[in-house]
């Protein structure tokens, strides 16, 4: 087990320093040069100045020279500054990120939650009236643009009935907890909503593979209430397959959180991420895209534990 | 209803020029109007024809669907079919890359992608600047990212099809390794991959639409349902309509694409 997990964090950290160089090399081709952005933007930058930025970034030198010098100073904490915050990289990512995690994070448990009721009742009657338009339902899930769905949300239940905000995250002087959730109703809503039709069918379509193994007739014979055989037999063999595609969809999770947080204004790194590229932001869209990755692959390999946890035939 | 939508996004500039409305034809006068028998969903912020914009965006995004999921197919079709036949460390360099794009946060790479300088490059910049660029790159992006499933579809199949007799007969009479791939085992992985490139179809044109929501995707003067989207968005107050019917194609079209591929699938595993 020890040996697993060390061989998975080097792997992560083998695929990190890859994506670092291919993001940084991908930045390079944005529009525009930082170092004249630079001089735009503040006229008392004296041509001595200039030379010495240009030298601090590595301008002129080959693609992975200028990575080195980047990533040397990335290891020791400096990812340089935000054009756009006025701010350090890091003072500017960090709350954005804590922001993120936690629309992410409640979207996920309340749409694992609602896939995990959803999608075992529905296997336990397959064919049913229920089953058919809970499929449906589903389909509709995965099938709707995340931000339409914002928008109609926006327009129902912030535009027309006034019962939650539309944007932001908290109203300006009250930093109130119950505030902040008032906030993220919506943004939580649409987030789970995009995400709990894949979910459900996901889960539906392992527990009815589960429910008609064998060991699951033997429990039955020996006369496991039904509540048991439901909940304990097969949902443990049915996590299996669910965690390895949940594990595959913190991606997507991401993706889908970078455009409800654009569309409700709120401060996370999705939206940062997207104000960063828009706004020829370079430090920041780099460190920001890097911490999403390194997000996205802490969630994959959070997942390969519970895979490991679960079934008890994966030994490494 | 997919028939129906194609049908009708392509009908679109015949229906258009036999009633005479021309849907890039600017009105100021009657901006924002509600439904009439001259426009049948009224019109938008500078007075053109919401119908018919519709129509025009319904077939551009459709068009960089089909596409895209078909240069997706190719290319996942490829990377599978070598993957599954070589074995040993081609496939497992490849599968590797495949999880590894699967589970990366693609839209915020796809918009840094989106934002590239093409001229930084080396593309010429009269191709640089033309409408069209942005519909190539679209589909290129898509296709990019979209062959992974397609990849995994055939890369199973043929690792099932490649000892089965009569590939081994093949080998045997001194075929060589193209055409073992492509006329032995292709023909049998086309059934699910026709299943994946349907439902790939609804995933590109989600993707399209996002893009051009967030003024990444196709430009103006072009238009698809995610860019009218897009404008309708700062009419929220004054015209919400414009922003239900182009978001309500798009879902329409996904659950479409979406419930075909469904119906694909079970018409196969029934005949197996």
């Amino acid at each position: 087990m020890t040996r697993f997990v060390t061989l998975r964090l080097v792997e992560i950290a083998g695929v990190l320093i890859l994506m670092s160089f291919l993001i940084y090399a991908l930045i390079g081709l944005m529009p525009g040069d930082p170092i004249d952005l630079m001089r735009g933007t503040d006229p008392h930058l004296s041509s001595a100045d200039i030379a010495r930025l240009k030298e601090l970034y590595g301008v002129g030198q080959p693609l992975f020279g200028r990575y080195l010098a980047w990533a040397r100073q990335a290891v020791i904490g400096n990812l340089g500054y935000s054009r756009l915050f006025a701010e350090p990289v890091l003072t500017a990512l960090l709350p954005r990120l804590a922001n993120s995690l936690a629309l992410m994070g409640t979207s996920f448990v309340l749409a694992f939650a609602a896939a995990l009721g959803l999608g075992i009742a529905a296997a336990r009657r397959p064919g049913s009236v229920f089953d058919r338009t809970l499929n449906l339902l589903c389909f509709a899930g995965v099938s709707v643009p995340t931000f339409w769905l914002a928008l109609v949300l926006i327009l129902i239940f912030a535009a027309r009935l006034g019962w939650f905000p539309a944007s932001g995250i908290a109203t300006p002087g009250n930093g109130g907890l119950d505030d902040r959730v008032w906030h993220l109703a919506l943004p939580v809503l649409t987030l789970t909503l995009a995400s709990v039709g894949s979910y459900t069918r996901y889960v539906r379509a392992a527990m009815r593979e589960a429910l008609g193994q064998d060991h699951i007739r033997t429990a039955r014979a020996k006369g496991a209430s039904e509540r048991r055989v439901v909940w304990h037999h097969a949902l443990r063999s049915a996590l299996v397959p669910v965690v390895t595609v949940l594990a595959l969809s913190f991606g997507s999770l991401v993706s889908g959180a970078l455009v409800t947080e654009t569309m409700f204004a709120y401060p996370g790194m999705g939206k940062l991420i997207f104000d960063a590229v828009m706004g020829n932001d370079y430090n920041l869209a780099l460190a920001a895209l890097l911490l999403a990755t390194a997000t996205t692959l802490a969630g994959n390999f959070a997942a390969d534990l519970a895979y490991a946890w679960l079934d008890p035939r994966v030994s490494y | 209803m997919l028939a129906v939508i194609a049908a009708a996004a392509f009908a679109g500039p015949l229906i258009g020029t036999a009633l005479g409305i021309d849907p890039t034809a600017v009105d100021l006068t009657s901006r924002l109007a509600g439904p009439s028998p001259a426009h049948l969903l009224g019109t938008d912020e500078l007075g053109r024809d919401v119908l018919l914009r519709l129509m025009e965006g319904g077939r551009i995004s459709l068009a960089i669907g089909i596409a895209a999921a078909l240069a997706a197919a190719v290319i996942g079709t490829t990377i599978g079919l070598v993957a599954g036949y070589l074995g040993a460390w081609t496939d497992r360099l490849l599968m590797r890359l495949t999880d590894a794009i699967i589970a990366l946060p693609l839209l915020p790479l796809l918009i840094v992608l989106a934002a590239l300088d093409l001229g930084k490059l080396g593309v010429p910049a009269r191709i640089a600047q033309s409408d069209d660029v942005s519909l190539v790159r679209i589909i290129i992006l898509a296709a990019l990212i979209g062959w992974t499933t397609a990849a995994r579809l055939v890369r199973g199949a043929t690792l099932v099809t490649k000892n089965r007799d009569f590939v081994r007969a093949a080998r045997s009479l001194g075929a060589g390794t193209p055409h073992i791939l492509l006329r032995h085992i292709l023909p049998n992985v086309m059934g699910p991959l026709i299943v994946a490139t349907s439902l790939s179809v609804g995933d590109v044109i989600l993707l399209e639409s996002v893009l051009s929501f967030l003024g990444l995707g196709v430009q103006p003067p072009l238009a698809s349902w995610g860019s009218m989207l897009s404008n309708a968005q700062d009419l929220i107050e004054t015209g919400s309509q414009l922003a239900i019917y182009p978001g309500a194609m798009i879902f329409l079209t996904v659950i479409a694409c979406n419930l075909l591929g469904d119906g694909l699938q079970r018409r196969l595993d029934r005949q197996r």
